[in-house]
């Protein structure tokens, strides 16, 4: 694999959407759509989070697990980096940096059991990136995770105002079909670059 | 055995409101990231409900023993731990028994621990419950993930691919609906199937908006 990470960066944003073509985060893509502003912040603390796990998950991996031949506990050892992460950047957030930590400290938390996130390690370790590449990679999904589900918060707001949906289709079933014609859209960037 | 007796017991109770009336996937609106990821095919859906039947059962009892030794700030954590030694033990038992199957889910098996039905259930019901109630809730919560990831299963696998369970069931002449078995697809399908599912068991929609 010799993909350059900026190559890898926009195809994750664009043409390999993690939400809209592997389909991943759904839960709090649907829980937490409600509002522009709750998905922008939302957004920024699943790319935040993404951007600092994925390059010490790959570490950890790459360094510890496989010089000891213990590739099994990955999935234990990456959840727990996880969760220790997010509790180090709410601490040190709230310490030196209360502005940001006002702005999506609220959302840390719920980042933990974030599906991309765990995907994106995944990802990098099955696709045998190195560590450019996984890094850019899980900028790129954040940032394409942040683009779906503040476009989709905006496309529901303003069915909210104008659209007579049938109430048995309201909540989860119109978001569904909004995130479906978004993905179809999508399909629109394919061909723009070409990864796997 | 008084089977209308049984209808007004705990247990029955707790087993029946996870299986239908609060569907995990139509009602909760949990579970969705591998109900649409892995619903393109029937194989896959029942391999994957089967192994979150698994996974949910085994931990639900297990968080369930230790609810009085798990300190309450440390909890999320634990069931993390716990959920993903047995998400372990799956992942590796479908790889040495069906590869083909275990190489078409992907990621998507070690992404049982992120599954919010199973720490819902275990934030829920386990951490407060005994044991054998712990397993009957968590077994009607799995199951019903279970029926809808199968179900969206077959309608996906016959219009995209013609095929149920790997077989051709369609006439020579059906054009395969190409776009249903992408990912692209799974959300219109989904959606359907909750607006009928809704529709159907009369539910009161859980968000208003």
């Amino acid at each position: 694999m010799h993909l350059n990470p900026l190559v890898l960066l926009v195809a994750a944003i664009f043409t390999h959407n993690i939400a809209l073509t592997y389909l991943l985060g759904m839960c709090p893509m649907m829980a937490m759509s409600r509002r522009i502003n709750t998905s922008v912040g939302m957004g920024l603390a699943v790319m935040f989070v993404t951007a600092v796990t994925a390059p010490i998950d790959w570490v950890i991996y790459n360094k510890v697990l496989v010089p000891t031949h213990s590739e099994v506990m990955m999935l234990l050892v990456f959840i727990i980096v996880i969760a220790a992460v997010v509790q180090l950047l709410e601490l040190l957030m709230r310490r030196f940096l209360p502005a940001l930590h006002a702005g999506f400290g609220p959302f840390l938390p719920l980042v933990t059991v974030n599906t991309t996130i765990f995907a994106v390690s995944i990802f990098s370790v099955m696709r045998n990136y190195n560590l450019w590449q996984s890094t850019a990679f899980a900028v790129g999904s954040g940032a394409g995770w942040a683009l779906a589900i503040i476009l989709i918060a905006g496309v529901r707001n303003r069915v909210q105002l104008v659209s007579d949906v049938p109430a048995d289709l309201r909540g989860a079933g119109i978001t569904m079909i909004i995130a479906g014609i978004l993905a179809l859209s999508f399909i629109g960037f394919s061909g723009m670059v070409a990864v796997q | 055995m008084n089977f209308r007796k049984l209808a007004y017991t705990r247990p029955w109770r707790v087993f029946i409101t996870g299986f239908f009336k609060e569907n995990a996937v139509c009602y909760q609106v949990l579970g969705l990231c591998s109900t649409l990821a892995v619903s393109n095919k029937m194989e896959n859906a029942v391999a994957m409900g089967a192994s979150v039947v698994f996974v949910m059962l085994v931990s639900s009892a297990v968080i369930s023993l230790l609810r009085r030794v798990i300190p309450v700030q440390y909890r999320i954590i634990t069931y993390m731990i716990v959920t993903s030694t047995f998400v372990i033990i799956i992942d590796h038992f479908l790889k040495a028994n069906f590869p083909t199957i275990s190489g078409q889910l992907g990621p998507y098996v070690g992404l049982i621990i992120t599954n919010c039905i199973v720490m819902g259930r275990q934030e829920a019901f386990a951490i407060k419950n005994g044991v054998g109630l712990s397993i009957l809730d968590s077994l009607g919560a799995a199951l019903s993930y279970s029926y809808v990831l199968v179900g969206i299963a077959a309608v996906r696998e016959f219009l995209g691919f013609g095929s149920l369970l790997g077989v051709k069931v369609t006439p020579p002449h059906f054009e395969n609906w190409v776009v249903i078995s992408m990912a692209q697809g799974a959300w219109f399908v989904m959606a359907i199937f909750v607006w009928g599912f809704r529709r159907i068991a009369k539910l009161k929609p859980l968000e208003q908006e």
